[in-house]
């Protein structure tokens, strides 16, 4: 695998595995963090991808050597790396998410389908019949930067944000969709809300998603999305 | 038990950073000035992860409802204890029924308050850090609130011994501090302008020599726009020698990034796990305690270090505090024997 590592900051590094967002690049940050889970050096503190790119925080203390942590640790990784190949396309975790579209859970769905010339129901069938990926975790706890969204449903970002997002609010900005796992501030159009919860603080896994999942938006009507909410309690 | 009788500006229960669930976009929270955090804790026998109160530009009034072993470490925030000044970085026992309040900040802008056996708060994914903005962690996922009641964890055996030292001398008093302190060394510069190291960021080609060089050559100000997420300054303007598009990646402690309209933000404690801003420079892990002390109207002038030097210097930093903490230890046995 083609890669270069860099310094972060003194006790964190790099490793970029390319310069685009696409599907090959996504499938070798995976499995260079899978590496690392697999692996578990017990000198590394955590790792955090990016949309190209895999960062390592270590513990330079933990590391034996005379010369530099640094040092050692590439002279360490580059032969493990330069062997490690994706082995054809790993099968993704597919993670379906519940939405019900527009009314008062979804109050820019009309905004987005006038501004592209549609109807909200075909805004609502062109995005849950969309293929999406997870390309990374960031921003807020358990946030999916998603790729895969038509432009026929692209709208730009509302002018005057939100001062209160409520959790599971579904939006798209831009080229972008993404779901909102804790109530926070944004300045995306909102088209539905998931009764699913994206953040559990409380388990070992605290994000419902992970890099490299598939994601399928599932319509549901406003009598299920409270059946869903109700069994959760 | 300590009872909080008033709340400070922000006081909140912080350890050293919650790791492990960054990819899930959990940010690592923790204290701020981390060298401070770890000598109070250091300094009243507690493991150096143990959570402590971070206390803010404000301190808060507490009353203790036991004789608790505490040490007080970082900015000076004018602690008091019944209206008589405590001494800062050192072992002091407190006895029941004693007030500790904080008056004006004459250094730095932040304070810790370690007590031994450290915060009886339970770890939420692995950690005691308060996460302010997910409300969770720390105590009740808050910043501490009037009435709030702490609870005190079981004290080690060094602990026992520290406070088996003071309690010897306590007489008459409230409370009493130990005769010894640690070194200077320690102690974060109170310099008006300090000089703070700092590595290149991956980024910093981007930049136009004109910025690349007023990076290491001008001071910039910490704006009223900075928090424990991060410092907003104000200085040259650092300008892209074009417009580039960057993808977001990983983000650390001290990270300086820049956004569009040229003032450098330096991230800190809770800073979010990735960004997509041009990354002019990262702060050396050793200076990231002056960065943390600074309040806003503050001036720093940043000096080039290479990524060798820095991680030495880190090294050789953690050769020192473990040092120290054996030492505090060695001294205890002496006078306990």
């Amino acid at each position: 695998m083609k890669y270069t590592i860099e310094p972060l900051g003194d006790n964190s590094m790099i490793i970029e595995l390319g310069q685009d967002m696409s599907h090959e690049i996504q499938q070798k940050v995976k499995k260079v963090s899978s590496f690392f889970e697999e692996n578990r050096f017990d000198w590394v503190i955590e790792t955090v991808p990016g949309f190209t790119t895999v960062a390592v925080f270590y513990d330079p203390l933990k590391i034996k050597t005379k010369t530099l942590p640094y040092d050692e640790v590439c002279a360490f990784l580059e032969p493990l790396l330069e062997k490690l190949e994706v082995d054809g396309d790993a099968e993704p975790r597919v993670v379906e998410i519940p939405v019900c579209y527009g009314g008062e859970f979804g109050p820019d769905l009309e905004e987005v389908a006038n501004h592209n010339g549609l109807t909200v129901d075909e805004v609502i069938d062109i995005h849950s019949n969309g293929e999406y990926t997870v390309y990374m975790i960031g921003f807020a706890p358990g946030f999916p930067y998603i790729g895969g969204m038509s432009e026929r449903i692209a709208a730009p970002r509302r002018s005057n944000p939100r001062l209160k997002i409520p959790a599971g609010s579904v939006g798209i900005a831009g080229k972008q969709t993404g779901v909102y796992p804790i109530e926070t501030p944004g300045g995306w159009q909102l088209i539905g809300k998931t009764p699913q919860k994206l953040f559990t603080p409380d388990g070992d896994t605290p994000s419902l998603l992970q890099a490299g999942d598939q994601i399928k938006f599932v319509p549901i009507s406003e009598e299920e999305f409270q059946k869903i909410e109700e069994d959760a309690k | 038990m300590i009872k909080i009788t008033k709340p400070g500006l922000l006081t909140s229960v912080q350890d050293l950073g919650r790791y492990g669930f960054q990819k899930y976009g959990v940010i690592t929270s923790g204290v701020m000035d981390t060298t401070a955090h770890r000598i109070a804790n250091s300094l009243v026998g507690n493991a150096e992860n143990e959570a402590t109160l971070e206390l803010t530009l404000l301190g808060p009034d507490m009353e203790f409802r036991e004789d608790t072993l505490i040490s007080i470490c970082g900015g000076n925030l004018s602690p008091s204890i019944d209206g008589k000044p405590v001494k800062l970085w050192r072992s002091v026992l407190v006895s029941a029924g004693s007030k500790l309040k904080f008056g004006g900040c004459k250094t730095g802008c932040r304070a810790y308050l370690a007590v031994a056996g450290g915060f009886d708060v339970p770890e939420v994914m692995n950690s005691k850090s308060t996460y302010l903005r997910a409300g969770i962690g720390g105590h009740n996922g808050k910043a501490l609130q009037n009435d709030d009641e702490l609870s005190l964890g079981k004290p080690s055996e060094l602990s026992e011994k520290i406070a088996k030292v003071l309690a010897a001398q306590f007489g008459e008093n409230k409370f009493v501090e130990m005769q010894w302190t640690i070194s200077s060394d320690f102690i974060a510069s109170s310099a008006s302008k300090p000089l703070v190291r700092v590595i290149k960021g991956r980024q910093y080609d981007w930049f136009t020599i004109e910025s690349q060089m007023k990076l290491f050559t001008e001071h910039f100000e910490v704006t009223s726009q900075s928090d424990r997420m991060g410092y907003r300054l104000k200085g040259p303007e650092l300008a892209l020698e074009e417009k580039q598009e960057m993808l977001s990646e990983a983000v650390s402690f001290g990270t300086i990034q820049v956004p569009s309209e040229g003032n450098p933000i330096v991230l800190l404690a809770d800073r979010q796990t990735t960004g997509g801003y041009p990354k002019i420079g990262q702060i050396a892990t050793v200076d990231l305690s002056i960065m943390a002390q600074l309040k806003p109207g503050d001036k720093v002038q940043f000096v080039e270090v290479s990524h060798e030097v820095a991680q030495q210097l880190y090294l050789d930093r953690e050769k020192k505090l473990h040092q120290l903490k054996q030492g505090i230890a060695l001294k205890i046995r002496q006078e306990t024997k």
